[in-house]
């Protein structure tokens, strides 16, 4: 080995000018020792054609052909070999095995291999590779590289790019048997938080050679990485409860209105959900999904979609089992039996998938343990847009003020000249409206089937009731605590019972409370 | 008058095909060709035990105003029971051979039984669970709804939330229930084989038998005192409890042995049917029973049955010849019953009668005068 170190200079000096011209044949011929040589001789080559060559006998395609004296990309086809040109990638012939001579590799050859391109790869003009790269290296980080990636570091333009190649600097100078090199890694990864160089810390604390300082500052750096991960992990399930809590309160609000307003049980609330999810797809199938417009347009369609089926509902049966609440239930969930095997006659039983704009896929990683997927972000302002417009509508206009109107007090209401009958039925529609505007953003979050609905109707009456009948600001509170609860209890017990917990919860709550967290008060309460 | 005739043609049409199905299948050779085979024998026992679970919601919710969205939970609890039951009757026969550990839990490498499960390999206790554990839940359960007043449309939506938790619940394999795929495979009951004629027979019999004792058992009920105040708590529950009658009591005791009634359908219906899963207690399996009361007529309690009957033979129609038009039906008799025969069935045929005398006495008068 030390005979080849020698001899590097040596063929350097030789091979300078005659560079272009590798010898293949010498390549092709030569041990596995001798290829290392071939590979830092290689490293000193910066053209495009060096890298090329690198990265094809990574791939095991270099090959010397002697027809024309020279290396070539070789392309297994069947039995026979395409023989393609290295640098511009023509198709030269198709020739078997014995026509040509490949550079073979072995295990030790490929590593040095994947290094040098890994570092080559580092100096690229192109920042996604240089990137890219960076995070290669850093699964197996190589003391070797040290010099070059510090002297990197100082040129390196780009910030997100420069950032990770400090940690990279820091998992490399850790490799190191010196204790101030070590220290100085510590420090270069003080304040990143990943899952994996956590998890390169506690290997290094394993290490036997380690100095009484360093391993007290490792160890001090891994507890704090640990409880600011945890701290982050705790905002994730914070996240993730609030993104739940605002499909509840999308999914629920609606019902809030049509059970708390009207008194009306309406078990096909969940389809109306469907119906307005199914619309979203319907969308697609005429605006590319991609666009964010085919949402835009979706949402509008699904209000009035699901609004006018809710009005419909409501002429047609609702209205005549007014005073009867049990009647309505069994009623409407006749309806809703009809809705979902309508839409499944329509569209099949299988789920859809309606495809996320570009615009919402993706996600804001704040770092490796918070991140935030943008459809979530979606559904949480969404969430909150409805809300507010709502409680607008409500507060603020002539139609919102009837209606609290009717639900105070009907036969007052009537008398001033209100006409009740079709305050209930708009009502209904605004209720059931909305809950096609929640299945349009489900349909942001999970498959569209025609059992969509069925999966949120016990929830939506759980939050209704746990928030207290006929109370908006109930709902929203409701809705949030029993997410957030419910996202926060999940990864002690598991989702499945996570959900029995908050279910038998809300049983017990019911016990205590009848009437729910925000109990009207008043005359309204009495049946 | 009507009504009390339609009773008992009803009672006396059930006690007639048991007659007829024990003389056919038992007293008589099997050369007469008389009997019934034993896929009919099996539909009709399913019947015969959902139109006990209908009696058994008939009696809270015809009786007591008490709407429960979650009495297939005690009916599943009650199959479970006997499931288990049958579970320990296979013995080494599994797949997997083991003798003391059933199939799933061998497959879930466990070692040894969970201690919920000692003693199902007695048939007394077994029999014992399938009152005492619906009636247990329903007592812990109404214990606390009826006394704090929870009542009408937030009683029903918490009972649906019971047995959604209670089938979210059983779908986990941890559980030791045998997870999604639950009880199945049986072999023997009390040392006959499960699939054997002979068994089916005497489980519909017996189905039969335990249908007509629970509407005597409930019509009696309701002619003591006991089922007067229930009767009038549904009527006006705040004048009765006025009038000094500690009414959650009531509600209680009627509520606990409507879920046992429930229990001892489900344990008769798991061996004719030969499986018990989760899915028995989905909320929507529970509303469909309601919407048997409603169209057979509640508080009538052979109305209940009747209607579980007709639902159900409906159900195996549409789902043998047109499965797409089944959901249509059932929504389609969700909505009518409720719009156009708030009594049910039978009730519209007393108010038809009864329009029809008062026509015909009106008429005579007319004609006296």
């Amino acid at each position: 080995m030390i005979f080849f170190r020698l001899l590097v200079p040596f063929i350097l000096m030789f091979s300078a000018q005659a560079f272009p011209a590798l010898d293949g044949q010498a390549l092709a011929k030569a041990s596995f020792k001798e290829k290392m040589i071939f590979i830092e001789m290689l490293t000193m080559d910066p053209s495009d054609k060096a890298s090329k060559v690198l990265q094809y006998w990574l791939d095991g395609e270099l090959a010397y052909w002697p027809k024309i004296g020279g290396m070539v990309r070789n392309v297994k086809e069947g039995r026979k070999y395409l023989l393609k040109d290295l640098m511009t990638g023509k198709e030269l012939e198709t020739v078997v095995s014995k026509k040509i001579k490949r550079v073979k590799t072995n295990n030790r050859l490929r590593a040095e291999l994947k290094q040098v391109i890994g570092f080559r790869k580092i100096a690229s003009p192109d920042v996604e590779v240089r990137y890219a790269a960076v995070l290669e290296l850093m699964r197996q980080p190589n003391l070797e590289l040290l010099p070059k990636l510090l002297d990197r570091e100082l040129v390196e333009p780009d910030l997100s790019v420069n950032t990770n190649l400090s940690i990279l600097i820091g998992l490399t100078q850790l490799e190191s048997s010196d204790s101030f090199v070590q220290l100085e890694g510590l420090e270069r990864i003080t304040n990143v938080l990943s899952p994996e160089v956590k998890d390169v810390l506690n290997r290094f604390l394993l290490r036997g050679d380690l100095d009484r300082i360093v391993v007290d500052r490792a160890a001090e750096i891994l507890v704090d990485m640990e409880r600011q991960l945890s701290y982050w992990g705790m905002g994730q399930n914070l996240f993730y409860g609030l993104s739940l809590g605002s499909v509840l309160l999308l999914a629920a609000i609606g019902l809030a209105i049509t059970f708390g307003v009207m008194g009306v049980i309406n078990m096909a609330h969940g389809e109306f959900i469907m119906l307005g999810a199914y619309t979203a797809f319907v969308v697609q199938q005429f605006i590319p999904g991609t666009s964010i417009w085919s949402l835009i347009v979706a949402i509008p369609t699904a209000f009035l979609v699901s609004g006018f089926a809710g009005i419909i509902l409501e002429r047609s049966v609702i209205r005549h089992l007014y005073g009867r609440p049990l009647e309505t239930l069994l009623a409407t969930v006749g309806v809703s039996l009809i809705l979902q095997q309508l839409v499944r006659s329509v569209f099949g039983p299988l789920n859809q998938s309606v495809i996320t704009p570009d615009l919402l896929s993706g996600s804001l990683n704040i770092n490796a343990a918070f991140s935030m997927t943008y459809n979530r972000i979606f559904v949480i302002i969404f969430a909150i847009i409805v809300l507010i417009s709502l409680w607008c509508v409500m507060q603020r206009t002539t139609f919102g003020m009837r209606i609290r109107a009717v639900t105070m007090n009907r036969g007052m209401a009537s008398s001033m000249g209100i006409p009740t009958k079709r305050m209930d039925a708009m009502a209904f529609g605004l209720g059931s409206g909305i809950a096609g505007m929640a299945g349009v953003a489900l349909s942001q979050l999970t498959n569209v089937g025609p059992n969509l609905g069925q999966a949120y109707i016990v929830d939506s009456f759980m939050v209704v009731v746990f928030g207290g009948v006929g109370n908006l600001l109930g709902t929203v509170v409701a809705a949030f605590s029993l997410g957030v609860a419910n996202k926060i209890i999940e990864p002690f017990s598991g989702a499945v019972l996570a959900k029995i917990f908050i279910l038998v919860f809300i049983v017990l709550f019911i016990q205590k409370r009848p009437r729910g967290l925000f109990a009207l008060k008043g005359r309204s309460v009495e049946d | 008058m009507l009504l009390i005739f339609l009773r008992k043609l009803i009672l006396s049409s059930i006690a007639a095909l048991l007659m007829y199905v024990f003389i056919a299948n038992v007293v008589l050779p099997e050369s007469f060709g008389l009997a019934l085979d034993s896929y009919t024998l099996t539909i009709i026992g399913k019947y015969l035990c959902f139109a006990m679970l209908a009696v058994a919601l008939d009696l809270v919710w015809g009786y007591c105003g008490i709407l429960s969205l979650g009495h297939t939970a005690f009916f599943a609890l009650g199959g479970y029971a006997m499931g288990m039951y049958l579970m320990r009757q296979i013995g080494d026969r599994g797949t997997y051979g083991d003798s003391e550990l059933p199939d799933f839990m061998v497959f879930l490498n466990w070692d040894e039984l969970p201690w919920f499960w000692f003693g199902f390999d007695q048939f007394w206790f077994a029999g014992l669970m399938v009152f005492l554990v619906p009636g247990i839940l329903a007592f812990v359960f109404g214990w606390f709804a009826f006394r704090s007043r929870v009542s009408g449309v937030y009683l029903s939506i918490i009972t649906q939330a019971l047995t959604y938790a209670l089938m979210l619940a059983f779908f986990r394999n941890e559980m030791g229930f045998g997870g999604n795929n639950g009880l199945t495979d049986f072999k023997d009951i009390l040392g006959y084989s499960v699939s054997s004629p002979d068994v089916r027979v005497a489980l519909m019999l017996l189905s039969g038998c335990g249908l007509i004792g629970c509407l005597l058992l409930c019509m009696q009920l309701m002619k003591t005192k006991f089922g007067r105040v229930l009767i009038a708590i549904r009527d006006s529950e705040s004048r009765i409890r006025f009038l000094g009658y500690r009414v959650e009591y009531y509600k209680l005791l009627v509520f606990v042995i409507s879920a046992m009634i429930a229990g001892f359908a489900g344990a008769l219906y798991v061996p004719q049917v030969g499986i018990i899963n989760p899915g028995e207690f989905s909320p929507l399996a529970s509303i469909e029973v309601v919407v048997w009361v409603a169209l057979g007529g509640r508080g009538s309690l052979v109305g209940a049955a009747l209607g579980a009957i007709a639902v159900n033979a409906a159900k195996t129609f549409f789902t043998g010849f047109y499965p797409e038009a089944w959901l249509f039906f059932l929504g389609a008799i969700f909505v009518i019953s409720t719009l156009y025969l708030p009594k049910g069935i039978l009730g519209a045929i007393v108010d038809l009668s009864a329009k029809y005398q008062s026509t015909r006495s009106t008429s005579l008068k007319e004609s006296c005068s």
